[in-house]
């Protein structure tokens, strides 16, 4: 049996837990599934779609938001009850911390942000990503049960057309005081520009060599596009740019239809946010630059004369 | 209050990654590779200092790693670090499960009574989300992962990360693990006067006893991408043309 921990957000059903869903189906049919809340329990059903025989959900009153260390108890007490061969989850924020509570609680080793997984007996072999996906790790974990999490993405949630509902199982788990100790007791607008970022179709990114002066024709030509302003970690540790803003392994990833990398030498955690761009444009002085590996096209010279130029001419042809 | 940070020595390198000839390790032989710290521990130093500047008290940097990773920790002194505590590995292979013993072993058996830790939620390399959350369990303490947001008062740290559009708030009382996000400040640069008080900050050693990893590294890969050369349309503003064609062509530009 695999089990799978299945997100939601005050009854939204986390729709990239479904992937790991998927992912679990690649290695048994006998999928389970654990969530958590009350509100869980009118969702639980429906991931039979998708291949679930049974949800457990987790439900105690004092669980009304999302509380990771219960998370991580109530998925660690389903598991030792079944002896799954696998705990799946996705390599979302909170299904790597669920899981590594999970991990803490059984004393297990917890192998994040897996591509690929195949059991067996008491070594699994996964590849996981190091470094963001520039680096892919072949490794060996040592244990009866798996506990990995898949990268979002890597495995594709497939429904099953006519499958019956998932049955659903509720129960109590056993929680301290300290399991419910953190959990989220409000939410505050605006996490910054991410969203929309990461959704963009055109980012207009700089780097060092725009300069602190140097953003103005990049947000102009952001605007022209219907696209929005990207830049690396030099220009927001400098303080230049917000860290909304930020591309990249510690930043944002994106994948736009156009990347414009104007004065970015390409390093490889800058690329890992922005190597799913379709197309890349690089403006930099330096023809050797790391960049020119990554773009498809490349003006060389100064961007502080080239983006007004660029402006104009897009400007013109908008007519 | 007394502050504890966790951080490692990673490779950096200034163009693409290239593997060992036996493909176990990144090739760290170039004279062009550095050394470095991931950007999420450069922001839990910086927590860590601005609470001390706010509130007094200390700040320890424990790292596991080989005997070179003091030079992170004399970065992190010339930024208001006061004292570092050296895990010294030989270069064997350590685990996540293994690293967060040996670190909360030392944390406890330290002579500060630590009120915080403050770490990265991932390690710039190996990324397995997991160091702080194994931390707090073992020390009995609660945990946020991914801050991004954070201040301290009257012993109780208030949390924010972000989820979409929207800013999650927790709030734990201390003592407590904290596992911030890149963005969760900006990080100071050192001054010169940091950098000559650093060479006489203490640096303590300790060899913990390792464990076989129970997530072994066999191999590692680079993935696939193409290693094209970008076309260069032009040398300076006279380009600014063919780059409306491009857009055109690419239905960018109507
Ligand atoms: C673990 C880790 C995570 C990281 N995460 C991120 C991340 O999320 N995002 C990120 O961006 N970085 C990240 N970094 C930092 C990264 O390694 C680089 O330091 C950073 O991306 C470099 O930014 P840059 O290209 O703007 O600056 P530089 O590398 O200094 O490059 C500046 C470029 O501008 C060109 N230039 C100079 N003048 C001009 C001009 N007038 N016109 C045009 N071009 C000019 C230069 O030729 C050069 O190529 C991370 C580092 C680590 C260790
Ligand atoms: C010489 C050497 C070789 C190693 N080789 C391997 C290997 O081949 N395969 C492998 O899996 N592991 C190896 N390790 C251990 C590995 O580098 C990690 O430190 C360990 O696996 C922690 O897991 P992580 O990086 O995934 O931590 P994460 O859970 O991703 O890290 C979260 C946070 O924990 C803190 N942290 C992580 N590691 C350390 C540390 N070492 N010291 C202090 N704070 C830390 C940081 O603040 C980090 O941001 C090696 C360690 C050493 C010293």
């Amino acid at each position: 049996m695999i089990l799978v921990y299945v997100d939601h957000d005050r009854g939204t059903l986390d729709e990239l837990s479904l992937q790991a869903i998927t992912a679990a189906r690649g290695l048994d049919s006998d999928v389970q599934a654990v969530m958590v809340g009350a509100d869980a329990v009118a969702l639980a059903p429906r991931l039979g779609e998708f291949g679930v025989g049974t949800v457990h959900v987790a439900v105690d009153p004092r669980i009304t938001d999302y509380t990771p260390m219960a998370c991580g108890r109530a998925l660690a007490s389903v598991a030792q009850q079944f002896h799954p061969a696998a705990v799946l989850a996705v390599g979302s924020p909170r299904g790597n911390e669920v899981l590594a509570h999970a991990a803490a609680i059984l004393d297990e080793p917890f192998a994040a942000e897996c591509t690929e997984i195949s059991l067996g007996g008491d070594v699994a072999t996964v590849t996981r990503n190091r470094w963001a996906g520039n680096v892919l790790e072949t490794a060996r974990v040592h244990a009866s049960m798996l506990i990995a999490s898949v990268t979002a993405h890597a495995f594709a949630a497939e429904s099953i057309p006519g499958a019956a509902p998932a049955a659903v199982v509720e129960f109590s788990p056993e929680l301290t005081e300290a399991d419910l100790a953190v959990r989220v007791i409000d939410r505050v607008g605006s996490g910054g520009g991410g969203v929309s970022l990461a959704e963009a179709k055109v980012v207009v990114s700089g780097g060092r060599g725009v300069g602190e002066g140097g953003f103005g024709p990049l947000e102009e030509l952001a605007e022209l596009l219907g696209g929005t302003v990207g830049c690396s970690r030099v220009v927001t540790s400098a303080g230049w740019r917000p860290h909304a803003e930020q591309v990249g392994q510690t930043g944002t990833k994106v994948a736009p239809e156009l990347y414009f990398a104007i004065g970015i030498s390409g390093a490889t955690q800058h690329i890992a946010g922005c190597k799913n761009a379709k197309t890349m444009i690089a403006i930099n002085t330096d023809p050797e630059a790391t960049i020119m590996s990554y773009a498809d096209y490349a003006i060389v010279g100064d961007a502080g004369q080239i983006m007004p130029a660029i402006v104009d001419a897009v400007r013109a042809a908008k007519g | 209050m007394d502050i504890a940070v966790c951080i490692k020595r990673v490779p950096l390198s200034p163009g693409r990654w290239t593997l060992t000839a036996d493909g176990t390790e990144i090739d760290t032989s170039s004279s062009a590779m550095g050394w470095t710290l991931s950007p999420h521990e450069e922001c839990a130093t910086e927590a860590a200092v601005q609470l001390k500047e706010t509130d007094g008290g200390t700040v320890t940097a424990f790292t596991l790693g080989t005997p070179e990773s003091s030079e992170q920790i004399r970065e992190l002194m010339a930024v208001g670090v006061d004292r570092g505590v050296l895990l010294e590995t030989d270069g064997a292979e350590w685990d996540a499960q293994a690293t967060a013993a040996a670190l909360a072993e030392a944390i406890r058996a330290d002579e500060t009574d630590f009120s915080a830790v403050i770490l990265g939620t991932e390690s710039a390399d190996v990324s397995g989300y997991q160091v702080g959350v194994r931390l707090a369990h073992a020390l009995g303490w609660p945990i946020v992962t991914n801050v991004k947001g954070l201040s301290v008062s009257n012993g109780v740290a208030r949390c924010e990360r972000v989820v979409g559009s929207e800013r999650e708030v927790y709030e734990v009382s201390l003592p407590a693990v904290i596992a911030v996000k890149d963005g969760v400040n900006i990080p100071r640069y050192p001054s010169v006067p940091g950098r000559i008080k650093a060479r006489k900050k203490p640096i303590d050693t300790a060899n913990p006893t390792r464990s076989d990893p129970r997530v072994e590294k066999v191999s590692l890969a680079l993935p696939p991408q193409e290693a094209g050369t970008a076309e260069i349309i032009g040398n300076g503003p006279d380009a600014a043309p063919r780059v409306v064609e491009i857009l055109k062509e690419i239905g960018v530009l109507a």
